[in-house]
């Protein structure tokens, strides 16, 4: 089959063989998991555990919030510790909130049950995936069951798995591939069904033939009992291959524009530990709870280890054997990588490789120079971009114009900085720029919802001043009306007066039926007080109903 | 000479007659620089400015009225857009109108609150939950920070709290430090 180009890309040292000499080992069971409850693209998880719940392996402990999230599983079976913010495995350092699981040991699996996807609906698959924690293991972490709505897209008809791995250092689709191909496959069939893809392409590049003759004679042993039409490609090795906008364009020749997405194209495009991941949730029902992390670089024992979810990374490097003068922790490759901010820190579903770094394997960046608009940057990026562009307007602190020089397609391969003559971290710039638009844009739907939300208030006022004057007209109408029907005195033609007179008119009513008490056998010093105050009253009440007397003569 | 006269009387006659038909039928409601500018206002609704909300003060600038440099929500990246947009000389943020603070909400200590509904009342976006006699609570999310419900508060139980960052708000850091001759524009967050 023809295989295609794509512009630019570089060819850094590969340094893979060192972690892939030795099979892929188990961890033992360790004392303590942190499980962050964010681990995908998305929305965070509510946590479903409390401290002290018993849990058992494969449980549910945060829900998926609404479609666009994934839910997270307990890795082995034990008692929650705390639900707090720990450290996670982020550039940032910061704490996010975290379920602590203390292992009970047993290591008892919750009850497992599969799905039966031959004859569930895409929408039953999806929800299963979501609830499963399937996402996109080749560091993207995007939620599975997202790219697998039949309604988000027309007909797919390539399916792709991506096995390239073009970062350096990292070797776990590689080991994954030669040990579980035949699962691998039966996983991508399975997504083949449920997207009803005509044809399988399984894109590696050629410095892993020992992965590429696994998963040919894997596809070979299985194509009797499958749709057939899989292919198993080498592709050329050169960064960033393992990016899905390229090796889809490898693969197919086809460019997915700006704006739009594979699905477009009839195309979607897996991580191979995805499909291992999916296989394993719809067959068996176990979930996402662990993945296969790398563990290379300046250490005794490089190797790929199949890791709980929740294992604190320094685990891992024990078993490894950091060797001394190590000064960081690298999680993900060199290329896209960040330095772990604490070793403390546990493996996530991104976690797909660690490199102990030192001075001598990761030097220093020497000093940023100048911009000497060279274009080499240009030159090497495989999305096409301006890199130096980018820059600019980033160092500018200008990042709109960054967008409209589509910084949004940068994928953040580092090939830019990768071949720069002046050294310029050209992706932090473009990350920078990247980050400020997503917090003016924060603030902007805050600010919208704040005006929304003041203007209803202002409104609902508004509405409740008309409507109790609504409530006080209709009042006064029936003032009015009691008013005309007793027919007492004609009434007032201000209102207000009206409502004045009833009242008075209901208070005088209420004093003449009110019978003065206690008047029996009374002595006759009291009832001469009685006539001379009840004389005084008569007084007083004649003067009261005399309004025209100036107030003078009252006296 | 007449006829110049009356081509020029009437092609004035047809374009004035053009022109009132264009002012009725192409009428804006409103005044549109207002909706620009109230765009560019933050949204606390705090009074701060010395008007009864965003919009009054929109409203004002849009008018002349105002002065570009009142709002201390908006800090200095306000005005400067502000400024931007009316073709005016940046001016640095009032000092009387107070000082730009990092967002921050309020937070009701629910043991102290009596539930009076004074707060409630007080908020201009409605950001806080509670009925008479009830303890209330501010939707964290809705609150712009503008310190409206503080002074209201019979039993002081209302507190101000800087928004922590989190993973989600995080902010990859400007990579190297800005020239020393030059200004940045926004001050990165410490």
């Amino acid at each position: 089959m023809r295989l295609f180009k794509f512009k630019g890309g570089v060819k850094p040292d590969t340094h893979k063989d060192a972690s892939v000499q030795e099979p892929i080992a188990c961890l033992p069971l360790l004392p303590l998991y942190v499980v962050p409850l964010h681990q995908s693209v998305g929305d965070v998880p509510r946590p479903l555990v409390q401290v002290g719940q018993k849990v058992l392996k494969g449980e549910r402990i945060g829900d998926a919030d609404g479609n666009f999230s994934s839910a997270v599983h307990a890795p082995t079976s034990g008692v929650v510790k705390a639900v707090e913010p720990r450290l996670l495995p982020h550039p940032s350092g910061l704490p996010a909130l975290c379920v602590v699981i203390e292992a009970d040991g047993e290591d008892r699996w919750t009850e497992r049950a599969g799905l039966d996807w031959r004859n569930a609906s895409a929408d039953d698959i999806q929800d299963f995936l979501r609830d499963a924690g399937v996402v996109g293991l080749g560091g993207a972490v995007f939620p599975s069951h997202i790219k697998l709505d039949p309604n988000r897209s027309g007909h797919t008809g390539t399916l792709i798995l991506n096995g390239a791995e073009c970062e350096p250092w990292m070797t776990c689709d590689d080991a994954l591939m030669r040990e579980k191909a035949e699962i691998i496959l039966r996983g991508g069939a399975i997504l083949r069904r449920v997207l009803g893809a005509g044809r399988m392409l399984i894109g590696i590049e050629d410095n892993k033939p020992q992965a590429v003759a696994a998963m040919r004679a894997a596809a070979a042993k299985l194509d009797a009992d499958d749709e057939g039409n899989t292919e198993i490609l080498a592709v050329p090795t050169l960064y960033p291959t393992g990016s899905a906008k390229q090796l889809i364009r490898v693969l197919t020749g086809v460019e997915v524009p700006y704006g739009r997405r594979s699905q477009d194209f009839g195309m979607q495009c897996f991580n191979v530990a995805t499909a291992l991941s999916v296989y394993h949730a719809l067959e068996r029902g176990e979930p996402l709870i662990s993945r296969i992390v790398t563990v290379t670089g300046n250490v005794e024992r490089p190797r790929n280890y199949e890791a709980l979810i929740g294992t604190p990374i320094e685990a891992l490097l024990s078993l490894a054997g950091v060797k001394a003068g190590t000064d960081r922790f690298i999680m993900g490759g060199p290329m896209m990588g960040f330095t772990l901010p604490a070793i403390s820190a546990p493996v996530v579903k991104a976690t797909n490789c660690v490199i102990a770094a030192n001075p001598a394997l990761f030097p220093p960046p020497p000093p940023e120079l100048p911009c000497i608009r060279c274009g080499a940057c240009a030159e090497s990026c495989p999305q096409e971009l301006q890199p130096m562009e980018l820059y600019w307007f980033a160092r500018a602190r200008n990042p709109d114009k960054a967008r409209e020089y589509h910084l949004f397609d940068c994928t953040e391969c580092g090939c830019c900085a990768y071949v720069c003559p002046s050294s310029i971290p050209l992706i932090d710039y473009a990350r920078f720029a990247k980050s400020e638009i997503w917090a003016r844009e924060r603030e902007k739907a805050a600010s919208d919802a704040a005006r929304e939300r003041f203007e209803f208030r202002t409104l609902r006022e508004e509405r409740d001043k008309t409507e109790k004057a609504a409530r006080l007209a209709a009042k006064i109408a029936a003032a009015h009306q009691e008013a005309a029907t007793s027919a007492a005195a004609p009434a007032p033609d201000d209102p207000k007066q009206a409502l004045i007179a009833a009242a008075l008119a209901r208070a005088q009513a209420q004093k003449q039926a009110a019978q003065p008490k206690n008047i029996d056998q009374l002595s006759p010093a009291t009832e001469a007080r009685i006539r001379d105050i009840e004389t005084q009253r008569g007084k007083a009440r004649e003067l009261a109903n005399a309004p025209d007397t100036p107030p003078e003569e009252k006296n | 000479m007449l006829t110049a006269l009356l081509v020029m009387a009437g092609i004035a006659l047809a374009l004035g007659a053009l022109l009132g038909f264009v002012s009725v039928r192409f009428r804006v409601e409103g005044n549109p620089l207002e909706e620009k500018i109230n765009a560019i206002l933050p949204q606390t609704q705090c009074g701060q400015c010395g008007y009864p909300g965003c919009r009054p003060y929109a409203q004002a600038i849009a008018k002349g009225e105002a002065d570009i440099n009142l709002c201390p929500p908006g800090g200095e990246e306000g005005i400067r857009k502000l400024a931007d947009l009316l073709g005016r000389e940046f001016k640095p943020l009032s000092a009387e109108r107070g000082v730009e603070k990092p967002k921050q909400v309020a937070v009701i200590d629910e043991a102290l609150c009596i539930g009076c509904t004074l707060c409630a009342q007080a908020c201009p976006v409605d950001a806080i939950i509670g009925a008479a006699k009830q303890m209330h609570t501010v939707a964290e999310t809705l609150c712009t920070g503008c310190e409206l419900c503080v002074p209201p508060c019979p039993v002081d139980c209302i507190i101000m709290t800087p928004v922590a960052e989190t993973v989600e708000t995080w902010k990859w850091k400007f990579p190297a430090p800005p020239l020393p001759t030059r200004k940045p524009v926004a001050e990165e967050p410490v």
